[in-house]
């Protein structure tokens, strides 16, 4: 073995060669079946694309850099499903460019964040941490109530995530900025926005101001859409057949 | 004609010059604003004004000590070694080399002030967005083509081992670095763009490169630093030929399949789960044939140890390289994991690693290469080198066991339950738990940037111009006592 070697220390392009060799080996096995097998994401009823409004929500929660204290990802340990609730399922981050499951918890977890506190208590909040929070350690974001949020292009960013395999319709690209702009608003009419993505959609001034769309009230609109679409009325996990032990799958099959 | 044929060809010094001082420069920059931000985490009003908030921040430190001061050292170094261990001077001429230091630095800048202004793609050490990582492709392929032109036309049969680990580091990047930035911008005059992958497969992409990001550009290239300065330093070979050729290739092989251990217990199937945690576990070998190989390259001369603290640098380095990839494995392993992950003895992980390993051994060899680099008979005060050697690993002890406790003290009230068998502590009392402990966190980084000045007022005065070589003054010019 080490008499061979000698070749590959005098010839530099076979060297090269041979490292990309070596190095490529573990990602194409680890990364290649993710997109082949099937079972990798569950099959559940629920999930949707993010609205307008909460893809821009979803948008400034990357800027300010949320991801890096705040984790998106429910382990299946006991006092995480106590605390958090159900362990997060890879479906409910399939239409996130890129995932937000996060490496840190400076701050808790947020998978299951929508619908847990009312929308004045975001804004108090993310305006002032330490109101609601004493212990907390968290920035201010005030400055995010005074700032509209930027919709020029908005049906642009639908298009390309469609590209990218999200499934937007034409019909919710061609009413994108419609859309943000009736979701933020208290009275509005949303029959268009819940007959394009679904009933459960809710609609308010997120941030509490009637008089403009402001990047608050998209992140509020994000925030409360977080782990709260998946059916799990209609989904056990614990019946999915990949997540049985062997034998039983096997004396599931018929 | 002999005489010629020996002595030493013209090298391209000049760039690699340029490295030393940007190397220098962003290192203080680094972790200057690693103080801010652990500052920012312990008394949280210090986040006065969105720019500086820890969000936006966060990435400045991480890419300013990777990328900027870890970047700059390893093409310093890299270049440096490819010259001499070939015996011929750059590939690329005066302005390829030159093209790889101005394009890597715009890079830098480029991405940086974006993080400012929350502009980023946000995977954790790949924040770029598209047209950062564009422009860093670019010069990636010339750094590549200057290292691989110059490793082609050398004057010796040999390829040595120093230039294998450089290489490997140079090629593997340019793969991670393209595949986890395929992204698509919303449109080409703006700067937003959204990742090719989602979800599950996204994270599985991210961690493969977030985690040879580790493997590649702090592992394989600062060891390739250790095969050529650990040698120089201690002017023995290196101790095993055999041991070098085995562990690299094992190292480069196992450390490509680590990243899922980044993601145990999280929504990535269990068998990618388990295949990251069986190597990280083997990976432990390989890597320790790094640290014994350094270490024991001293055999025969370790009375060179207790005087010369420029090779104490390199020798606690590859201690800490031991040490922290023990711990790695260790905390790959599911159960450990599931109490860790999240939590900051991660955060004490990466620093052992970071501070002790990666930043101790370029330590290491910027004051080795100095000297030469300026012609000088060494560097200015031998006794400022002791400084902020003992300064600097002060503070590395501060910093990891205060995150060992912190980080163990979280994982542990998260899980804690009253006799009830309700949980014991909500999350914000554990938050309120980490206070002192990010005190004396703070207080360990603030010695270690001291020691990073002080290591900048050395060089200083070692490399001022108007010192003529040699002028033998020791107000002046390096003194050279232990020369």
């Amino acid at each position: 073995m080490f008499k061979h070697h000698d070749k590959l220390e005098r010839n530099s392009i076979l060297l090269l060669i041979a490292i990309a060799i070596v190095v490529s080996i573990g990602g194409i096995i680890e990364i290649v079946p993710l997109f082949r097998i099937e079972t990798t994401i569950e099959k559940v009823q629920g999930i949707r694309p993010y609205t307008p409004l909460e893809l821009m929500g979803q948008n400034i929660y990357i800027r300010e850099g949320c991801y890096l204290c705040h984790s998106q990802q429910i382990r299946p340990l006991r006092d995480e499903v106590e605390r958090y609730g159900h362990y997060s399922l890879a479906a409910e981050s399939m239409y996130d460019h890129p995932f937000q499951w996060g490496s840190e918890r400076q701050g808790p977890d947020l998978s299951r964040l929508g619908g847990k506190y009312s929308n004045e208590w975001h804004t108090a909040h993310l305006t002032n941490p330490r109101s609601v929070v004493p212990e907390s350690i968290m920035p201010p974001y005030g400055f995010l109530k005074d700032r509209s949020v930027d919709l020029h292009n908005i049906a642009d960013h639908l298009r390309t995530l469609r590209v990218l395999g999200v499934p937007y319709t034409d019909d919710m690209v061609a009413h994108a900025y419609e859309d943000a702009v009736t979701q933020a608003q208290e009275n509005g009419n949303i029959s268009g926005l819940t007959s394009r993505y679904g009933a459960k959609v809710t609609a308010a001034s997120f941030d509490g101001q009637s008089n403009m769309v402001s990047e608050m009230t998209a992140l509020i609109a994000y925030l409360q859409r977080l782990g709260n679409m998946v059916d799990f009325t209609t989904y056990n996990p614990d019946l999915d057949p990949r997540n049985l032990p062997v034998g039983i799958k096997k004396g599931l099959e018929p | 004609m002999t005489d010629t044929a020996i002595s030493k060809p013209k090298y391209n010094d000049d760039v690699i010059r340029l490295f030393t001082i940007a190397a220098l420069f962003w290192g203080v920059v680094g972790m200057l604003v690693g103080l801010w931000l652990a500052l920012e985490l312990t008394w949280p009003i210090l986040n006065f004004n969105e720019h500086f908030n820890f969000g936006r921040l966060r990435p400045v430190h991480t890419s300013g000590v990777i990328f900027a001061f870890g970047g700059s050292v390893l093409f310093a170094t890299s270049y440096y070694c490819v010259q001499r261990t070939c015996r011929t001077v750059l590939w690329g001429g005066k302005f390829l080399p030159l093209f790889t230091f101005w394009g890597y630095q715009a890079f830098i800048v480029m991405a940086a002030v974006g993080y400012i202004f929350g502009i980023t793609e946000g995977k954790e050490y790949a924040e770029p967005e598209w047209y950062a990582k564009l422009w860093l492709t670019i010069v990636w392929v010339a750094y590549l083509l200057v290292f691989l032109g110059t490793l082609i036309k050398r004057k010796e049969p040999h390829i040595y081992v120093a230039n294998w680990f450089f290489l490997s580091f140079i090629v593997t990047i340019a793969v991670l670095h393209i595949v986890n930035g395929l992204s698509l911008p919303v449109s080409i005059w703006g700067t937003k763009s959204y990742s090719l992958f989602s979800g599950v497969q996204s994270a599985m992409i991210q961690w493969w490169y977030g985690h040879n990001a580790v493997g590649f550009f702090l592992t394989a290239g600062f060891l390739g630093i250790m095969y050529y300065f650990v040698p120089k330093q201690a002017e023995r070979p290196i101790y095993s030929y055999r041991l070098s050729i085995l562990h690299f290739w094992s190292l480069i092989f196992i450390y490509i399949w680590a990243g899922p251990h980044h993601l145990h217990y999280t929504a990535l199937p269990d068998w990618a789960q388990t295949l990251g945690m069986t190597f990280s576990i083997m990976l432990w070998m390989p890597s320790w044939g790094g640290m014994i190989n350094g270490i024991m390259t001293l055999s025969g001369a370790w009375h060179k140890l207790r005087d010369d603290p420029i090779l104490q640098f390199m020798i606690i380095s590859l201690a800490f390289y031991g040490m922290s990839t023990f711990e790695g494995p260790m905390m790959s392993i599911k159960e450990v994991n599931a109490l860790s992950h999240y939590t900051n003895w991660t955060i004490g992980h990466v620093h052992s690693g970071a501070l002790g390993w990666v930043a101790f051994i370029s330590f290491g060899a910027l004051y080795h290469m100095i000297p030469k680099l300026w012609n000088r008979t060494g560097m200015y005060s031998t006794n400022l080198i002791r400084a902020h050697l003992w300064i600097a690993t002060i503070g590395i002890v501060f910093y990891i066991t205060s995150m060992w406790v912190a980080g163990i003290t979280q994982g542990l009230m998260w899980r804690s339950y009253d006799a009830q068998g309700f949980l014991q502590y909500s999350f914000s009392e554990s938050v309120q738990a980490m206070h002192p402990y990010y005190i004396i966190r703070a207080f360990g980084g603030l010695l270690y940037l001291i020691g990073m000045l002080i290591m900048l007022y050395n060089v200083w005065k070692t490399i001022k111009p108007g010192c003529a070589r040699d002028c033998g003054q020791q107000s002046c010019c390096a003194a050279g006592k232990e020369a």
